[in-house]
């Protein structure tokens, strides 16, 4: 039995690797793979290799199956577009929609859940009522909920498309207003590019930063190969086109106050998947390295979670960065209460 | 992590491992799927993980999780002593959720002269009793939960999986199978009393031979007998809904159904009584060309 996701890891970084699986190992990293939505990725990254037909068969059913979702995921940018129309200001969009809408390497293959655009925070009452009439509606209206998206979060509450089944987080910023780094969402607006569409994405350093702010400032590294994955792909392609990408990524990472979650991703990065990133960035504190690694490896060959106490540690960890010691509490408290 | 034990299971063409807390469970799903294929090389599909809801649930009050591969967020646990139930809904919701290489439609197959006949409808709508009924009387069982449509070449692929009857399904094929092929009486679950039934052997041995499909019902039980024609446009949406994967498949999807629709005889049948469905299923079958 495969004990943790380090195969996975392997399989992306050097995908010869494969070629030492026995059969009963495709299927746990197959579980594992799905488990952490790399499935798709997986599939793209051993294209051409000879595989067992079965699990050349699986990866086909992937690879066919994130073509839909890339263009479900462009159709709904589209719509969200049409929404906007009349409402002033650029919208942009993030993660995932973002890359295939840029037709970036990170990308490829990649799961899509809901749409996440990013628009001036001044422009969200007309944003939401653009999106209310276009047929979105909230998903959970509970009257606690909705004030703490609107005072402390950095996006509105989730809504959902009455019809498409599909939902949209509609973000000002991309942290939690709670926590302790103060981005620049003005900033990335600003250098937002404009694709054929009228749809922006945001710049490459601003992307990356993003990418970054979401899995090590906001989150207890579930799903964190993958969002990492998506880090190795975006650096790895921004700074084969342009030589100053790293110079740059620092001075905007600066300017968010991600600085040193940047240079920690890419540590990760470089550890998991062989990034290749800046010679001084690879120093790191090792224990907290190690102990991270031990926690994004945590999945077992049938595709469970394990380690339950690192876990633990990076949810504690996660609601720490999220907000101050006594509103936590109090956060709890309602939410504890409550029926 | 608690240990887990598993089997792989072969059913037409998909592979489970389904793993699970309980090793007693396993060797019950062992057993009764003993004379599928055995899968030599543990190489599988799809794995559906059965485990305690919370950790002392392995003990106290015994509670089963369905989780896998695919999962639902909501999927709520069962009691130990339904685990078979548990197992079949694992599988289900893998195929459901994950599978591709078919358009899936809910509605049990079966077959006679090469040619398939499949019935789709509501739960309580007597698909699955019928398709054991007429298993047992001269016609190959293909499934009864779901039938695969293949999308090039519109031939219906066999899903046997165990027979899953209900209720009053339970004690009618009680009295035509002998007791052996049958899985424990689970009773008191979500959808009633629940009892387990093995294919016939032929029906697993010739699991891999598609039939072309040649008529499709929709029976409902518990009216005055009597068939019905209905417009393309009712069946290809009743179709629609009945498909777990048709959205999934996108112009796929819709390219093999409405080469279905197009293609294949149907009706809407009510009846009062299996003796009733099945005479008029003669009937029909009679008169097809």
């Amino acid at each position: 039995m495969i004990k943790d996701a380090t195969p996975l890891i392997d399989a992306l970084r050097d995908p010869q690797s494969v070629s030492a699986l026995g059969d009963g190992q495709w299927s746990e990293l197959i579980s594992i793979a799905r488990a952490e939505s790399l499935i798709g990725s997986l599939a793209h990254r051993l294209r051409g290799l000879d595989l067992p037909d079965r699990v050349q068969a699986i990866f086909d059913d992937a690879i066919d199956s994130h073509e839909l979702v890339r263009t479900q995921a462009l159709w709904e940018a589209d719509c969200s577009r049409r929404a906007l129309f009349y409402v002033e200001g650029k919208t942009v969009l993030m993660k995932g929609t973002a890359y295939v809408a840029a037709g970036l390497a990170a990308g490829v293959g990649r799961s899509i859940g809901d749409l996440d655009i990013l628009v001036a925070k001044d422009k969200l009452p007309l944003v939401e009522e653009a999106l209310l009439d276009a047929g979105w509606e909230w998903v959970k209206p509970d009257p606690y909920d909705d004030q703490y998206y609107r005072e402390h979060m950095h996006e509105l509450p989730p809504m959902i498309h009455r019809e498409r089944d599909q939902m949209i987080d509609v973000h000002h910023t991309i942290l939690p207003l709670t926590a302790k780094p103060m981005p620049d969402p003005q900033k990335m607006l600003e250098d937002a590019v404009e694709l054929a569409d009228g749809l922006f994405i945001m710049a490459p350093v601003d992307m990356t930063c993003h990418c970054v702010a979401h899995v090590m400032a906001d989150g207890d590294f579930a799903g964190g190969l993958r969002n990492l994955w998506d880090f190795h792909g975006l650096v790895t392609e921004f700074s084969a086109h342009n030589v100053q990408f790293w110079q740059q990524l620092e001075q905007r990472a600066q300017r968010h106050q991600l600085l040193q979650h940047v240079r920690w991703a890419a540590v990760l990065s470089h550890q998991l998947y062989g990034t290749a990133i800046p010679e001084q960035w690879s120093v790191g504190s090792k224990i907290r390295d190690r102990l991270t690694l031990h926690r994004l490896t945590a999945r077992d060959g049938y595709g469970r979670e394990t380690r339950k106490l690192t876990r633990l540690i990076f949810y504690i960890r996660s609601h720490w960065l999220r907000m101050p010691p006594m509103m936590l509490a109090k956060h709890l408290w309602t939410k504890f209460r409550r029926p | 992590m608690s240990a887990m034990h598993h089997i792989d299971i072969e059913v037409g063409p998909a592979r489970f491992r389904v793993a699970s807390a309980w090793r007693q469970a396993v060797s019950t799903l062992d057993q009764l799927y003993g004379h599928y294929p055995r899968v030599e090389d543990d190489l599988v599909d799809f794995t559906v993980r059965l485990e305690p809801e919370k950790p002392w649930r392995k003990f106290i009050r015994p509670s089963v999780h369905i989780s896998g591969d695919f999962w639902l967020p909501d999927a709520a646990p069962l009691p130990l002593q339904q685990h078979l139930l548990a197992a079949e809904m694992g599988m289900n919701l893998q195929m459901a959720l994950g599978w591709r290489r078919h358009l899936l439609l809910h509605a049990s197959s079966v077959e006679k002269d090469g040619k398939a006949l499949l019935m789709t409808g509501l739960s309580g709508s007597g698909k699955s009793t019928l398709s054991a009924m007429l298993g047992e009387n001269g016609w190959r069982f293909m499934g009864d939960e779901f039938a695969l449509l293949c999308l090039d070449s519109g031939m219906i692929q066999p899903f046997p999986r165990l027979i899953s009857l209900k209720n009053e399904a339970i004690p009618a094929m009680n009295e035509l199978v002998p007791a052996d092929r049958f899985g424990p009486l689970l009773q008191g679950t979500p959808k009633g009393d629940i009892q387990h039934l093995q294919p016939q052997q032929a029906a697993v041995e010739t699991m891999d031979v598609l039939a072309k499909p040649a008529l499709l019902l929709f029976p409902r039980f518990g009216h005055d007998g009597a068939l019905r024609n209905m417009g393309k446009s009712e069946i290809f949406v009743r179709l629609t809904q009945a498909s777990t994967n048709y959205v999934a498949l996108g112009e796929t999807g819709f390219r093999a159904l409405t080469r279905f629709v197009d293609e294949v005889p149907v009706k809407a049948m009510d009846y009062q009584s299996g003796d009733e469905a099945q005479a008029m299923i003669d009937k029909l079958w009679a008169e097809l060309r």
